[in-house]
């Protein structure tokens, strides 16, 4: 199935408990097959279709507001006009999920496979300070399973966490294994497991109130060092990446989602040739796997960082060996998917025929 | 001396509202937020519903609604508070869910949220003041200021030819097929607030019995921002609010099937 049919599907059987969306391509699909499946019948999942990006997301905030498993997902310009409602569920320390399928930018820009929203998923975003846990998902079986990863870590560290894919790995038919279905939570468990969950206010508890003002800047300051303190810890327990053929190599490419496979060719063909690539790809583009990067660049004579975009990831890349390895950017825009060749001279004209 | 040696409980002939905190409210003197919030709090206890209300907070004067009024409560980015009451609802049909806005907060950055909650008839309650002004941020024009009204950012009075016409925002959701219920009321006489208590009672019972979307638009004063004495301010409405904005039910399909 494709990539964002498979984010529809794993949704269901994660017990999630709404969707909310709004049409925009690449991804539509992922609301069209809930619609198609009906979930709501079957585990009692909430399927809307909203009216604008800007409302999605707001129902997310609400959804999430009481505890629920929620998400919702949209491309580029659908995820720009989400930034207020995500800055808002950063705030709040609610958890939800979020899928974006990159097309290009900027702008209404094309509907073809980008990857350039990595500043606005990795730095932010939104306004204030705050981070989402970010998963770049390179297969289908990844899409699949990244919904319950994705909302599970949004869970543990109360944060908002996001699926950030490209239309390449939405749009790709692959093989998948489906996750088994699990039950979506009791109101019983919800109440257990977010006591702060707006639920109604029952007996002698205080009211639940979720919100994200604060005029007391001392508190105010307080909140964002406690905000500051879960991105440590998820700094700390929660970088993922693959490292393929990283032991032996003199050049490494760094990649994330489909384009790390297309790097994988690369690296493979090369490997016949005789030219010893190494490959790291991050699976949380936040956080960031800098100590894998460094540990793997130690030996290298250079880095490529292989993008399609203009060049967002190089600078976490350049940072992780604080410029004392030669790090190069290789990517196409506008859409167009570079294939292994055109990687492999990128990488031999930047370190090996210079 | 305490406030408890003042008042005895024998001497006692009214009291605050059980579900209305002991908070001293923000609101500025001859607001209408403070009685509508009374009114809130009586209905909500007097229906039984306080473990199931769940209410939704603007952004504008009654951001703070959360402080008063002893439920649960989500506070909205601005304008969005009907697209988080539609999931609260949805995903938690058993509560009774109401959102409580300024006109500003709802018929200007909240237009689309307004519109498309009351057309899919979710099964809340939109609770909407409308004093024609941005109280909180300083007194600027609001989409229902009435025509040659001054504001911090209409000086010389609304000009419609400049601003446009102020936006009967009931009589517009009154058309969707989705709402139940919209009215307009007041909140300046006794009689007024009585008729509006039994207003925001029918909504309450609406989104309880599953309805559809009620609308209770509330025609209120701001002192602060329209520049006049509290009780001023209460003539001026009824000289020139209620032209523009009558009061009464504009739709309650209670009575029409």
């Amino acid at each position: 199935m494709k990539g964002n049919e498979a984010i529809a599907h794993a949704a269901i059987r994660y017990g999630a408990d709404g969707y909310f969306g709004y049409p925009i391509t690449p991804q539509s699909e992922v609301l069209e097959t809930l619609e198609a499946l009906m979930p709501w019948e079957t585990t009692g999942m909430v399927v809307l279709q909203a009216e604008s990006e800007v409302s999605s997301i707001n129902m997310v905030y609400g959804g999430a507001a009481t505890g629920k498993a929620v998400m919702t997902s949209s491309s580029s310009p659908g995820v720009s006009l989400m930034q207020e409602g995500i800055s808002y569920l950063a705030a709040s320390e609610l958890p939800a999920l979020i899928v974006n399928v990159m097309r290009g930018g900027p702008g209404l820009g094309t509907i073809h496979p980008s990857q350039s929203d990595y500043f606005q998923a990795t730095k932010g975003g939104g306004h204030g300070d705050y981070h989402l846990i970010v998963l770049a998902p390179s297969t289908v079986q990844e899409m699949a399973d990244f919904v319950a990863l994705g909302f599970d870590l949004a869970f543990k560290y109360r944060t908002p966490s996001m699926i950030l894919a490209d239309g390449i790995v939405g749009q790709m038919m692959e093989k998948v294994v489906l996750p088994p279905q699990r039950p979506r939570r009791t109101a019983e468990q919800i109440k257990e497991q977010c006591p702060w969950a707006v639920t109604g206010r029952e007996g002698s508890r205080k009211r639940n109130v979720v919100t994200s003002l604060e005029l007391d800047s001392a508190v105010m300051e307080k909140n964002n060092e406690r905000f500051q303190r879960t991105y440590r810890e998820i700094e700390k327990n929660e970088v993922r990446y693959e490292a393929r053929y990283t032991e032996d190599a003199d050049y490494l490419i760094v990649a994330f989602g489909s384009i790390a496979r297309i790097c994988l060719k690369a690296i493979e063909d090369a490997r016949k040739e005789g030219i010893k690539i190494g490959l790291v790809r991050p699976i949380t583009l936040w956080p960031f796997p800098f100590d894998a990067i460094r540990e793997a660049a130690r030996n290298v004579k250079g880095i490529l960082c292989v993008e399609i975009n203009a060049g967002q990831m190089i600078e976490d890349v350049r940072l992780a060996v604080s410029d004392r390895v030669p790090v190069c950017h290789f990517g196409r825009m506008g859409g167009i998917v570079p294939n292994p060749q055109e990687v492999l001279d990128a990488l031999k004209k930047d370190f090996i025929n210079k | 001396m305490k406030r408890e040696d003042i008042i005895k409980p024998e001497n006692k002939v009214y009291s605050r509202p059980r579900l209305l905190d002991d908070n001293i409210m923000h609101y500025c003197p001859g607001c209408s937020h403070g009685v509508v919030h009374k009114i809130v709090a009586e209905v909500i206890d007097e229906l039984g519903l306080e473990e199931h209300a769940i209410g939704i907070a603007p952004v504008g004067c009654a951001v703070f609604a959360y402080n008063y009024i002893d439920c649960d409560w989500v506070e909205a980015a601005h304008g969005r508070a009907p697209a988080l009451a539609t999931a609260v609802s949805r995903l938690n049909p058993d509560k009774v869910v109401f959102t409580y806005q300024g006109d500003g907060d709802l018929a200007a950055i909240g237009t689309a949220e307004t519109i498309h909650a009351c057309t899919r008839g979710e099964n809340i309650v939109i609770i909407m003041i409308n004093n024609g002004i941005y109280g909180m941020t300083g007194g600027q024009m609001s989409p229902c200021t009435l025509e040659g009204a001054k504001t911090a950012t209409t000086p010389y009075g609304r000009r419609v030819d400049l601003n446009g016409f102020p936006l009967r925002v009931g009589n517009v959701v009154s058309i969707l097929d989705g709402t139940c219920y919209v009215t307009r009321q007041a909140v300046h006489t006794t009689a007024a607030v009585r008729k509006a208590k039994a207003a925001i009672r029918k909504a309450f019972l609406n989104a309880r019995a599953k309805k559809g979307t009620s609308f209770v638009e509330i025609v209120g004063t701001c002192s602060s921002g329209w520049k006049m004495s509290p009780e001023k301010s209460n003539k001026w409405m009824e000289e020139n609010m209620f032209a523009h904005y009558p009061l009464g039910d504009i739709k309650d399909t209670d009575k029409t099937e």
